[in-house]
């Protein structure tokens, strides 16, 4: 599983990646992802739908699937 | 296209599947069909996201919402991927996090009304039902 994060000027940039069935790997992924949350970061997990792409939004890291490839965060959205 | 962009393009591709990401490269905006199907949203970089009826083509409204990282604009994929995936995942709390406009506010009418026969044809051409299933 890859966290990366959309940043202004790079496109995305690889946060943390591992294999959240182990430990180790999960620890520094959970630790990243409440990074991210606490900066205010939106984060998203992408699906591959029946007809479609999905996304699902996730506030913890227990809503990630097991299985999911990758996590995408990006800024909060703003009116504007 | 910049690196940055590139990059964006390059996760938008893995994210939204070819379909989206072919009216991206092509037209330079996706189209993204509603939790009620009966509509569907313009996602241009950039600009405020259209709403239209799939059915008639109608235009309904504008919602100008935005992404900045730290003040800075996002490339252009990863603005039109952030919309898309909000969009996806929490429809009515990007809605109510947008300012609610008419048709016309910022995006000219008849180039959005173009846009959805430009989108059309592309899913026509591509044999894909389009906005009509989710």
């Amino acid at each position: 599983m890859k966290l990366v994060r959309m940043r202004s000027g790079h496109g995305d940039v690889l946060l943390a990646e591992g294999d959240p069935e182990v430990a180790e790997d999960e620890e520094r992924l959970i630790e990243e992802f409440r990074r991210q949350l606490d900066r205010g970061m939106w984060a998203a997990v992408p699906l591959a739908g029946r007809a479609r792409r999905e996304a699902r939004m996730v506030r913890d890291f227990t809503e990630v699937p097991r299985d999911a490839e990758r996590v995408v965060f990006f800024p909060r959205a703003a009116g504007g | 296209v910049e690196p940055d962009e590139r990059r964006a393009r390059e996760l938008m591709r893995a994210v939204v599947g070819e379909r989206d990401f072919e009216a991206y490269e092509r037209l330079g905006f996706v189209s993204v069909t509603g939790r009620n199907p009966r509509y569907a949203y313009l996602v241009y970089p950039y600009r405020p996201l259209v709403a239209y009826d799939t059915e008639t083509g109608e235009l309904l409204a504008e919602y100008c919402v935005g992404f900045t990282d730290e003040g800075e604009r996002l490339p252009p994929a990863d603005d039109v991927l952030a919309k898309w995936m909000s969009l996806r995942g929490v429809e009515y709390d990007l809605i109510a996090e947008a300012n609610l406009n008419r048709p016309g506010h910022q995006v000219d009418p008849d180039h959005a009304r173009r846009d959805i026969a430009r989108i059309r044809e592309l899913d026509r051409a591509s044999g894909d039902p389009g906005v009509i299933e989710r």
